[in-house]
């Protein structure tokens, strides 16, 4: 079948000529197995993968545009939606951005605090992941098994922050309120349990032959196209790189947890269900830690003139309602300059780049997200490889479509 | 590598303070005109270079250690001039240390040559600078519009499209 008009052209095209038994076939954009809107145009030579061609921007909404009419306090919202499933990382990358162009110090257990949240959103994310991952493969129990845990996060998260999904609960200078009282006890009660349950999804996959042989020596990435091609976080340590910012170049005080930083090197569907398996259970020693040091004091940094007053302060005293209505109304000036701030998302590195001209918007924010270099691998996994392979590896490379398009 | 306390605002006062940088090293080895200015702010290091020099410097920087490609972007400072600003962000897990390379670029035909040779995971991000802003990337490999449909006019992020869109 030769390309008709309106089919992508794909890259490098050759003489269609050679190709006469080639065939073009696309996945999606709307598929059981694409994890959001993501359509491949994949050259097929029977059932071998032969060319492959990720097409994105379905759900391109200019959230990096809308940035930038806004307050910069006014981001926060915007930055959960463009990754549903770990708005934690999104909110903490965005916040400490800005913090670094303000130079702004943030109390110890604000910092604490979003150590623990962001951990318990990778714990989410990977479980989404393995829950869709295992259902692509063809094992429908360990999803739900994964969602049931995956609720007893949520409802975490909706009494930390109000919202399950769209939290915003880190602010410019700490977090939007204090925990609720029963809220460490909440999350150690998760954390007794949860290392059982993992082991529960384990024992349901890891032995399992038919998730074996999906995935083991499927979509290898070696360890050099993995960092050439940009690929980060779980997907780069399956093939044997050893990177971890939260190790490497620590930022909202990582450094003072102990955690190991698992690496697989085989490259393979396989390896990177190894590590993100490894790394849920590094995460619940970080929750671990955090809630044993948690520190007292304050959870908004001293700086009257960019955080919100407390709700009582600002019903008593009239210095803080001016504050709070120039802040409101107004905004907070942000000092010229440019800064990246990189963290590890579950997904992999994670960058906010915000450029201020000094004024109370955002000149311009741009968002480094994982999942859009991951995508850019999916070719060099999946190439000679059947089409079942290709869901397999679509569903071990852990891709979220709102933030490849944003 | 330690890292000075201070801002660094000038070349000058760059290069004084961080004379053994292993980036501004290799860069000025590799052709010490394609460094026009660096800066050293908030802890992060930025150098300019000649829009000219872009592959060879990248080249440069990579053989000292700066292996791991984060980031492409742009910046349009609309009405200045130069206009355009193409940022690199590259990542070193060897010196645990990033540093962010820029590229001015004038109004008309903005134009720079690609570094997809240097790392091709800038594949992407390149092809949505060129979308979103309308910066030609030479010798790039597939450079199309990857966000907005084929057919789409003008380029969204330039600071002369309205946030809501041409009516």
């Amino acid at each position: 079948m030769t390309e008709t008009a309106g089919t992508p052209i794909l890259e490098a095209p050759q003489a269609l000529g050679a190709h006469d038994q080639h065939m073009v076939l696309n996945m999606g954009p709307q598929h059981p197995s694409m994890h959001g809107v993501l359509r491949l145009v994949v050259e097929i030579d029977g059932e071998i993968v032969v060319r492959l061609y990720p097409e994105i921007g379905y759900l391109h909404t200019g959230i990096e545009k809308t940035c930038e009419a806004k307050f910069y306090q006014q981001v926060v919202p915007l930055t959960d939606r463009i990754d549903y499933l770990s708005p934690m990382a999104n909110n903490l990358c965005y916040c400490l951005a800005v913090e670094k162009l303000l130079q702004l110090e943030i109390p110890e257990k604000a910092q604490w605090m979003r150590v623990l949240l962001t951990e318990l959103t990778r714990l989410n994310s990977h479980l989404i992941w393995l829950g869709t991952h295992a259902m692509d493969i063809g094992a429908l129990t360990v999803f739900l098994y994964c969602f049931r845990e995956r609720e007893d996060i949520l409802r975490i998260f909706e009494a930390v922050a109000g919202q399950r999904m769209m939290t915003s609960y880190f602010r410019i200078g700490g977090l939007s309120m204090e925990p609720p009282l029963d809220f460490f006890d909440r999350v150690q009660g998760f954390i007794n349990i949860f290392p059982e349950k993992i082991d529960e999804y384990s024992n349901l996959l890891t032995g399992n032959p038919i998730f074996r042989n999906r995935l083991m020596g499927v979509g290898v990435l070696s360890a050099d196209d993995a960092v050439a091609l940009g690929v980060t976080g779980p997907n780069m340590r399956g093939s044997g790189v050893d990177f971890d910012l939260r190790r490497d170049m620590p930022y909202s005080c990582y450094e003072k947890f102990e955690f190991k930083v698992p690496v697989a090197t085989a490259g393979d569907c396989w390896a990177r269900y190894e590590v993100r398996l490894a790394e849920m259970r590094e995460s619940v020693k970080i929750i671990q830690q955090a809630l044993d040091g948690m520190p007292e004091g304050p959870i908004k940094a001293d700086a009257p003139k960019i955080v919100l007053p407390d709700r009582e302060k600002m019903k008593t005293q009239m210095e803080a309602l001016i504050h709070h209505f120039k802040i409101v109304t107004e905004g907070f000036a942000v000092p010229a300059g440019e800064v990246y701030q990189g963290i590890e998302s579950p997904r992999g590195q994670m960058g906010y780049y915000v450029v201020s001209d000094g004024t109370a918007k955002p000149y311009r924010v741009h968002m480094r997200n994982p999942s859009f270099a991951t995508l850019q691998a999916i070719e060099t996994m999946a190439k000679g490889r059947m089409i079942s392979d290709l869901v397999a590896v679509i569903g071990s490379i852990d891709i979220v479509l709102g933030e490849i398009d944003r | 590598m330690s890292a000075p306390a201070n801002d660094l605002l000038t070349k000058a006062a760059v290069l004084e303070g961080l004379p053994d940088h292993p980036a501004i090293k290799a860069v000025l080895a590799f052709n010490p005109e394609s460094l026009t200015d660096t800066r050293f702010d908030r802890g992060e290091l930025t150098l300019t270079i000649a829009a000219e020099h872009i592959r060879g410097a990248a080249a440069a920087v990579k053989a000292a250690g700066y292996n791991a490609f984060e980031d492409v972007t742009a910046v349009d400072w609309f009405p200045s001039s130069p206009r355009f600003q193409v940022s690199y962000h590259i990542l070193s897990h060897a010196h645990k240390e990033r540093i962010r390379l820029r590229v001015m670029l004038p109004a008309e035909d903005p134009s720079v040559e690609t570094v997809t040779s240097v790392w091709p995971g800038a594949n992407y991000y390149e092809r949505e600078v060129f979308d979103l802003f309308g910066i030609q990337f030479e010798g790039h490999p597939n450079l199309r519009r990857i966000m907005m449909p084929d057919d789409w006019v003008g380029h969204p992020l330039r600071k002369d499209y309205p946030v809501e869109g041409y009516r």
